[in-house]
């Protein structure tokens, strides 16, 4: 249970970061380290070097900006969870931070790490893809952008390539002014790997007729999906079954078998907890008025 | 030659210290090797246990998860660091000693400075903020009850003692004074030479 020898190096600026990424295929990036130190210590990896990107300001921080929230990657878990920014504009990562590991992990693990990790069950993701997160990307050629569904692409898989470094996520705000969001989970053990985990997020008229609706799956298949769920877009949530417009949606769904959950049970968990989890934000849309979301200011 | 040892000057309860190290060695193990605070547990030793705990600037955080390069610059609370004085122990640790919160030991200080950390910034922490605080930590000898109810307790002396932070609390059970008052209570164990210069150990 030892990591294999390897060199520390710790880049005042993310320039330099990418510099020393590039000049070295074997070194590897490090934040929290809560995913990264287990597998080095299992030898599962075994970097030349390990580059600390933990201690980067300009890699740190949440902060609004024209129509989106964008969440530096160094920005540590549980200082989303806590965040009151977080929690007016983006409540469905503020539901879904507390099903991230354990408190311990979540005060050193980082929300770029999990981005970058990308778990198939992991929560950070599924929010990403649910909510359509850009993932921004930096090389030594300058920083992109990235969709979150084409960012994960498979198990522990994204579309980064080597030298590139994980810098930010931003997620888009909705323009709507009723919003509602839900967030359900079944894992073996508190804070335990997903089996199935839903992720929603509407917005509805004063007149109860849905105006957006989005839902994620995470723990399915080989990463965070979108569900399409269109037919709940201008339909009044009143007269629709819920329930049936996910089942539909989720019927072909290509889901994994494991020891702990056959690819039967995932797909009818997440039928249900689709459901329940649209249900809860329609509900939250209509009683508490809904999360103001727009004109949030800093 | 890859993974040379580097200098690392680390602030562990309070104090300054400096050792060599190698990247690869976990806080966990230079705590415990180089500094002879092995009041911090090695259990697993890749982040599921929670034997390990430590507090870094007052955050419950995995010592075997980091590597002692990475702690510069942190406040690092052991074990070792929580007892008020020499011969004290801190409310949290009476009351794991008081509900019986502890059987083999090994996952306690863990517990401990979980509770602490909890009960820091929240004085009334329902039971499952205690779940939830404490859901990062394995015990496989107490069934978690009495744990839950050091927690409590704790808690519940922690309201009565902090009188400044609350003044509209009654306190008539337990008189100011005896707060303040630097002598052992009742319930305090016998000595134990925590944090002396070489971990306690002789």
């Amino acid at each position: 249970m030892k990591p294999a020898p390897f060199d520390y190096v710790r880049p005042d600026s993310l320039a330099e970061a990418c510099e020393i990424l590039a000049g070295d295929e074997d070194a590897r990036i490090i934040a929290g380290g809560q995913t990264l130190i287990p597998m080095l210590a299992m030898r599962l990896a075994r970097p030349s070097r390990l580059i600390d990107i933990l201690r980067l300001q300009e890699l740190r921080g949440i902060r609004a900006e024209d129509g989106a929230i964008v969440i530096g990657a160094v920005t540590r878990q549980v200082e989303v969870e806590r965040s009151d920014i977080i929690k007016r504009a983006l409540p469905l990562l503020t539901k879904a931070l507390p099903w991230v590991g354990h408190p311990p992990t979540r005060a050193r693990g980082t929300v770029g790490g999990s981005i970058a990790n990308a778990d198939p069950s992991a929560e950070i993701p599924l929010i990403a893809v649910t909510l359509g997160a850009e993932i921004e990307i930096a090389n030594p050629t300058g920083r992109t952008g990235m969709p979150a569904d084409e960012f994960f692409i498979g198990p522990m898989l994204t579309s980064v390539m080597p030298g590139d470094c994980v810098c930010a996520v931003r997620f888009p705000l909705w323009p709507h002014r009723r919003i509602g969001t839900g967030f359900h989970e079944v894992s073996a053990r508190q804070s335990d790997f997903a089996f199935v985990a839903a992720a929603a997020q509407v917005a509805i008229d004063d007149d109860g007729r849905c105006l957006d609706a989005t839902l994620g799956l995470g723990g399915v298949g080989d990463h965070a999906l979108r569900i399409d769920v269109t037919p709940l877009i201008g339909a009044d949530i009143a007269r629709v079954s819920i329930a049936d417009i996910v089942r539909a949606a989720t019927e072909g769904l290509e889901a994994s078998s494991d020891l702990h959950a056959t690819a039967d049970y995932r797909r009818r968990v997440a039928a249900v907890l689709g459901t329940r989890a649209l249900e809860d934000a329609f509900v939250e849309a209509r009683d508490r008025n809904g999360a103001i979301q727009c004109g949030v200011v800093q | 030659m890859r993974g040379r040892p580097v200098k690392v000057r680390l602030s562990i309860n309070g104090r300054l210290r400096e050792a060599d190290v190698e990247p690869r060695k976990s806080l966990l193990d230079t705590l415990r090797e180089d500094f002879l605070l092995v009041g911090s547990h090695a259990g697993c030793e890749h982040g599921v246990c929670g034997a390990c705990t430590v507090l870094i600037d007052g955050e419950p955080s995995r010592a075997c998860l980091m590597f002692a390069v990475q702690a510069d610059g942190y406040e690092i609370t052991t074990i070792e660091g929580l007892a008020p004085a020499p011969g004290e122990l801190s409310i949290v640790q009476d009351a794991f000693c008081e509900t019986h919160g502890l059987q083999c030991g090994y996952c306690t200080p863990g517990m401990i400075l979980t509770a602490h950390a909890l009960l820091t910034h929240n004085d009334s922490p329902t039971r499952d903020d205690i779940v939830e605080a404490i859901s990062g930590n394995i015990c496989r000898c107490t069934g978690y009850g009495q744990i839950v109810e050091a927690v409590e307790f704790a808690a519940d002396r922690l309201r009565k003692t902090n009188a400044p932070r609350h003044p509209e609390v009654a306190i008539a059970d337990e008189p100011v004074r005896l707060a303040k008052s630097k002598a052992p209570r009742q319930g305090v164990l016998e000595a134990v030479q925590t944090d002396a210069p070489r971990g306690g150990r002789s």
